[in-house]
């Protein structure tokens, strides 16, 4: 697995006591942005098979805001290529420190650790929140979040909100015409990993 | 179990990344659909956002976290990069405990 938000959210809903199949699920959910991603790079990208298969590991939102924001096809790929491997590289560096470094730590909390990973979330949902619609459905999932969270198991409040976005997403008229919905275009030269 | 968890959460995300690139996917031109994919990461986001800041097992709870997460806000909004705001919110709060 190798999607920043995903990873995040995995561990968040285990580490809050939740079952990891409630965990697995929101990973899953929060990846369904790189399936559209996906869409969009595919005509650039080219290849199958192999290529292909190794492409998709590098399918991100940083790799898919570089590539889309060239001009020549060319130039696009080789975007793509060198911000997936130097992403991938530097990530899991960052993360194989990370898991090493725990050991020296006696208590999280003493460094803030916990007070981390909303941080690294807000950082993540900002550049997604450049419009109306994103900024109230954030709020009503803030909200219900908080007000399932003492009544259901840990991570199962994550599935509540995911299936009323659904709901809400699937239910309301199409976007008009004027306020195109971008979905495969991620928030370019966004932090977002 | 555990393992088995997370197997099928890599399988998935991984799976969703090749489903995106390999397949032809008209139905994901609907607009509709585009606009609820756009949408899911921005409502779980929220949503671990409120329940990691806000909660403690199944207690709600208001404490340094909140501080910590209103200081990230700020550096958000100074366009701080990533690291800076992570940096920021959990140098609150450990700024908060020892006072």
């Amino acid at each position: 697995m190798f999607t920043g938000a995903s990873q995040f959210a995995l561990v968040g809903v285990i580490g809050a006591g939740g079952s990891v199949w409630a965990g697995a699920a929101t990973a899953a959910l929060l990846g369904t942005r790189n399936a559209l991603y996906g869409v969009r790079l595919s005509s650039l990208l080219g290849g199958r098979g192999l290529k292909s298969a190794l492409a998709a590991h590098f399918v991100l939102d940083e790799s898919t805001a570089m590539a889309i924001a060239r001009d020549s096809e060319p130039d696009s790929r080789y975007a793509f290529w060198a911000t997936g491997v130097a992403v991938f590289t530097l990530w899991n560096l960052g993360t194989a420190i990370g898991a090493l470094a725990t050991h020296a730590l006696s208590n999280p909390k003493v460094l803030g650790l916990d007070a981390a990973p909303p941080a690294a979330f807000l950082a993540l949902l900002a550049p997604r929140l450049r419009a109306r619609e994103p900024m109230a459905i954030a709020l009503l999932a803030a909200v219900v979040a908080i007000v399932f969270l003492p009544f259901v198991p840990a991570g199962i409040p994550l599935l509540i909100v995911a299936a009323m976005v659904v709901v809400i997403g699937l239910s309301l008229p199409a976007p008009r015409g004027g306020q195109p919905v971008r979905a495969a275009d991620p928030p370019v030269g966004s932090p977002t990993k | 179990m555990l393992w088995a968890g997370l197997l099928v959460a890599a399988a998935s995300c991984y799976g969703l990344k090749l489903a995106g690139l390999s397949l032809p996917q008209a139905w994901l031109q609907d607009p509709r659909i585009q606009r609820t994919v756009q949408l899911l990461p921005v409502a779980l986001l929220a949503a671990l956002i409120a329940t990691q800041t806000f909660s403690t097992g199944h207690r709600l709870v208001l404490d340094v976290r909140a501080a910590a997460l209103g200081v990230a806000a700020i550096a958000v909004l100074l366009r701080a990069p990533f690291l800076a705001v992570v940096a920021a919110g959990a140098a609150t709060a450990a700024l908060l405990r020892l006072l």
